[in-house]
């Protein structure tokens, strides 16, 4: 009994030091806005909202987020849209060498990284004109994420049944019509999964833009938090802590968003 | 309404499977059909060869008076409920019903008079503005028989339409689907794996083994004259007894036991032939006392069917079976005497039938 | 002049050659099929596979960013890649990188992960999905935005842990930089391992686990005998992928930008640094062609480990 009570003490203590491991670095994000004269160290905060107003008078600070939204959202469609595309052929039809395709697919991109191929990319962005292009990034970020949203999306239709497509097309439905009566609608789920984890993974993405935007009216937000905190003299707290916070309440929401609509399944690589 | 003939049907799958084996087959028009057989047996393909789902590697499906081995699904006439029902699960009842209309590109109020009109036959009145995930078992099903209803396909085809309900909701589904498809009189062509489902709903019937069609009759035929011993062992629902057997003259020699010959083989045996002996056990009767023809042995098993007992004979070593009223069931160990109805008794000779 | 034909007999049996059309479900056939992949192969092939290839041939060219050598850039051979053999940099940052892996990925991330999934398999409620939250918080927020608050966190004068340990003026990033940024990347990363090992752990059979405690086996038994067998595979998994991905995290650059005087220099950021800092780009080709090669072996074990589970 005594050795229970111990050990239940002991969880408790362990999963107190846990709680702090993860909260601690998070307070400041938390207290910081809302801080008339914020320094690094956390303090309860005098909720005012000034900081707020520093935001909208930056240059660069909510341009840079709409630049992030311009970028999440061009590089979401676009890889939703081939992505299902590629992924329905590649369920439904065999296509000859598809297997190894498939297989080919899966080992790019795994080891293709940003980190691997930041050489290469910034060369063909100079080549084909691609540096300060948010078309360009777009394109490049797609290229990288649709290997592994083709293979989720793939998953997805493989368990959907073949009979809802076989029924309309002995109704006499075309190919085009099964698609847009049955299949989107049947897989819409996974294709907003798919719309998620490319927001969420355009969003956060520092590298990329930071390689291929040098003008700063196109940087998104990972770029110019950056700037903010590494580029000349005393950091402005009051600028970096609002907008930190501003930048990382989207992806919040989308991840509350996904966990009560779907209850956040666990795919095997939803982050890279 | 139109007749299905199948001529020289093959399926072949890439990697060399041969699920179809040049099949022929004619369904007449307004036919109730039922295509029956263990699983693997190639039933399904067959029904999904005649939608066009499959395409054939030879041989020629023609329905009505037109040749459709190359025309897609959509261009047959024909509609199917699938084994899962395959309703569209954004939809409603009225939007699942009436999809087939949509396609033909009848105008939106015409198609919801329509599907209202087939919903009301069916009782879905209550139901039409249901999405399919909201709905029952049984409710399902008659939605996707609404569903082909809608569409005025000349011939219907149903893949396993009463599997997925459960065993009390598929003896009145299966009362239900006889009623409709008389009413309705299209053709229509129905896969089975359960003897019992194909013999009570279909007109005629085809026991299908190995890609092969191994008997066609009405149920009645196929029940009491199989054709070989893989549809005898197949069909019933306690299997028949299949016994090796001599020809002694006029007589049979199982299991040291003196049997008649049956009346179906009368004068087509030769002496000293060895055959196979079957009877149903439905077509014993048992008795307590010695009787001249009988399978005499040890009463080992009695099983309880309801409304009649089966009661297991072990006869020289070889198990023989025969159903007994109510009542008239032996105590085990008793020793019991199974007599064999002369006219309703089969010889098969290499696995097939002996008959003129 | 159109041929004098009769019309076509309708009972006759014509023999047209069967498989005229496509036979999957959507009746969409090779061609349209084609086409739909078409788009999204052509994308990858442009900006992931070409990239890649090129990175090699990069690699065996002196280009320089700026300079003579940007205009005219020579074929050099292996010498980029001898040179990086021989350079004590290049070593430095492989056993930087070496450490960051294991420290963060492989013990910490693994071990965090796994003790969190392990201590709230049977919980219910509110304190479950709070620490939960916090853990996928940590992982989901911006690189940017969490590298600052680790920043802020270890400032030397005014960050919030020297306040709390009560240890003024130690500076965790200039002294200890591999520290922190091991222990960063293990605060970032924990939570896919943490739900890669609860899911694992909800699929271990109650029943295994009640048997194990009727037969009166200790926690650690139950782990030992019917935990980890079950879930081995995932460990394995799990290993390989954090591994992959910390070894190709360019978040420590966000935090100490490879400083101070390279000591927290991992390939990712090494990287970064020859090629689009100092300009070498050939030179930064012939690390990225080694990144590669070590991403390609890691791939094919996992893939090989998936294949072999299926």
């Amino acid at each position: 009994m005594t050795r229970f009570v111990a050990g239940r003490i002991g969880v408790y203590t362990l999963i107190a030091v846990l709680l702090a491991f993860f909260t601690i670095p998070l307070l400041w994000l938390a207290t910081a806005p809302f801080t008339s004269d914020p320094s690094y160290e956390v303090r309860l905060p005098d909720f005012t909202f000034e900081n707020f107003q520093m935001i909208i008078e930056h240059p660069y600070a909510l341009w840079s987020l709409v630049n992030s939204l311009v970028l999440s959202i061009g590089t979401a469609v676009l890889v939703v849209v081939l992505s299902a595309l590629a992924a329905y052929a590649l369920s439904r039809v065999r296509l000859p060498g598809r297997d190894a395709l498939l297989y080919a697919l899966l080992l790019l991109s795994s080891i293709i990284t940003g980190t691997a191929a930041m050489v290469p990319l910034f060369q063909l962005a100079i080549e084909l004109n691609l540096i300060d292009s948010h078309t360009g990034l777009i394109l490049i970020l797609s290229g990288g994420l649709l290997p592994a949203a083709i293979f989720m999306i793939k998953d997805f239709m493989d368990t959907t049944p073949k009979s809802y497509e076989e029924s309309a097309r002995v109704f006499g439905a075309s190919p085009l019509q099964i698609v847009a009566h049955v299949v989107v609608p049947l897989v819409r789920p996974g294709l907003a999964t798919i719309a998620v984890w490319t927001v969420a993974n355009v969003w956060g993405n520092f590298l990329m833009p930071y390689l291929l935007l040098s003008d700063v009216d196109k940087q998104p937000a990972a770029v110019i938090m950056y700037t903010l905190y590494t580029e000349g003299g005393q950091a402005n707290l009051k600028v970096l802590s609002t907008f930190g916070l501003l930048y990382s309440i989207p992806v919040v929401i989308m991840y509350l968003f996904v966990s009560k609509k779907y209850g956040f399944r666990f795919h095997g690589g939803i982050k890279r | 309404m139109a007749a299905i003939e199948l001529k020289g049907l093959t399926k072949v799958y890439p990697g060399g499977v041969k699920a179809l084996d040049s099949l022929d087959l004619s369904i007449p028009d307004g036919e109730f059909f039922a295509l029956l057989g263990p699983s693997g047996c190639g039933k399904t393909t067959l029904l999904r060869t005649i939608a066009g789902l499959e395409t054939a590697t030879g041989g020629n499906v023609v329905i009505g008076d037109r040749d459709v081995t190359g025309v897609q699904p959509g261009g047959r006439d024909i509609a199917m409920v699938f084994q899962d029902y395959a309703l569209f699960p954004h939809m409603d009842v009225t939007e699942n019903i009436s999809y087939p209309l949509r396609i033909k590109k009848v105008a939106k109020a015409q198609r919801q008079a329509k599907a209202g009109e087939v919903g009301a036959r069916l009782g879905l009145e209550q139901l039409m503005d249901r999405r399919p995930g909201q709905l029952s078992g049984g409710q399902q099903q008659r939605v996707a028989l609404a569903r082909v209803m809608a569409t005025q396909a000349k011939a219907f085809l149903f893949d396993e339409p009463l599997s997925n309900l459960d065993a009390r909701l598929r003896l009145e589904a299966r009362t239900f689907l006889k009623k409709l498809q008389r009413e309705l009189g299209v053709t229509t062509v129905f896969v089975t794996h359960d003897q019992a489902e194909a013999l009570a709903m279909a007109d005629r019937m085809a026991v299908m083994e190995a890609g092969h069609i191994r008997q066609i009759g009405t149920p009645s035929e196929v029940f009491q004259r199989p054709a070989n011993t893989f549809v005898a062992s197949f069909i019933g629902s306690t299997p028949m007894n299949l016994l090796d057997a001599v020809v002694r003259g006029d007589t049979l020699e199982v299991a040291g036991c003196e049997v008649p010959v049956p009346a179906l083989a009368a004068g087509l045996l030769t002496d000293g032939e060895k055959i196979v002996y079957g009877v149903r056990p439905e077509y014993m009767t048992y008795t307590d006392e010695p009787a001249d023809g009988s399978l005499s042995g040890e009463v080992i098993i009695v099983e309880n069917l309801g409304a009649s007992h089966l009661v297991t004979l072990e006869v020289a070593g070889v198990l023989v079976q025969a159903v007994v009223p109510e009542g008239r069931e032996p105590a085990l160990g008793d020793r019991g005497h199974a007599v064999p109805r002369g006219d309703r008794a089969l010889a098969y000779r290499d696995g097939e039938l002996v008959s003129a | 002049m159109a041929p004098v034909t009769s019309p076509p007999d309708p009972a006759k049996v014509t023999d047209p050659p069967p498989g005229r059309y496509s036979s999957d479900a959507a009746g969409l056939g090779r061609l349209r099929a084609g086409a739909f992949v078409a788009p999204a192969l052509a994308l990858i092939a442009v900006f992931l596979v070409f990239p890649a290839l090129w990175v090699i041939y990069l690699g065996l060219m002196n280009y320089r960013l700026t300079g003579l050598a940007a205009a005219d850039p020579k074929f050099v051979g292996l010498d980029n890649f001898l040179q990086a053999i021989s350079d004590p940099g290049f070593w430095d940052s492989t056993w930087l990188t070496f450490q960051f892996v294991l420290g963060s990925a492989v013990i910490g991330q693994v071990l965090l992960g796994f003790t969190i999934a392990w201590m709230l398999r049977d919980w219910r409620g509110p304190l479950k999905r709070i620490v939960e939250g916090l853990v996928i918080l940590a992982w989901i927020l911006p690189s940017a935005v969490v590298s600052f608050l680790w920043v802020a966190l270890l400032d030397r004068d005014s960050g919030t842990l020297n306040a709390l340990l009560g240890i003024e003026g130690f500076a965790w990033l200039l002294d200890h930089p591999m520290l922190s940024i091991i222990i960063f990347n293990t605060w970032r990363g924990t939570a896919f391992s943490m739900m890669l090992y609860g899911a694992a752990l909800g699929n271990v059979p109650p029943s295994h686990l009640e048997s194990a405690r009727l037969a009166g086996a200790s926690g650690w038994q139950q782990l030992r005998d019917v935990v980890f067998p079950h879930i081995r595979g995932h460990i394995l998994t799990n290993l390989l992928l954090i591994s992959l991905w910390t070894f190709n995290d360019f978040s420590p650059f966000l935090l100490t930008a490879g400083g101070p005087d390279g000591k927290s220099e991992v390939l990712a950021v090494h990287v970064y640094k020859t090629a689009l800092q100092s300009g070498d780009l050939g030179y930064g080709a012939a690390i990225s062609t080694v990144i590669l090669l070590i991403n390609l072996v890691v791939a094919v074990f996992y893939l090989r480990l998936l294949r072999s589970k299926r």
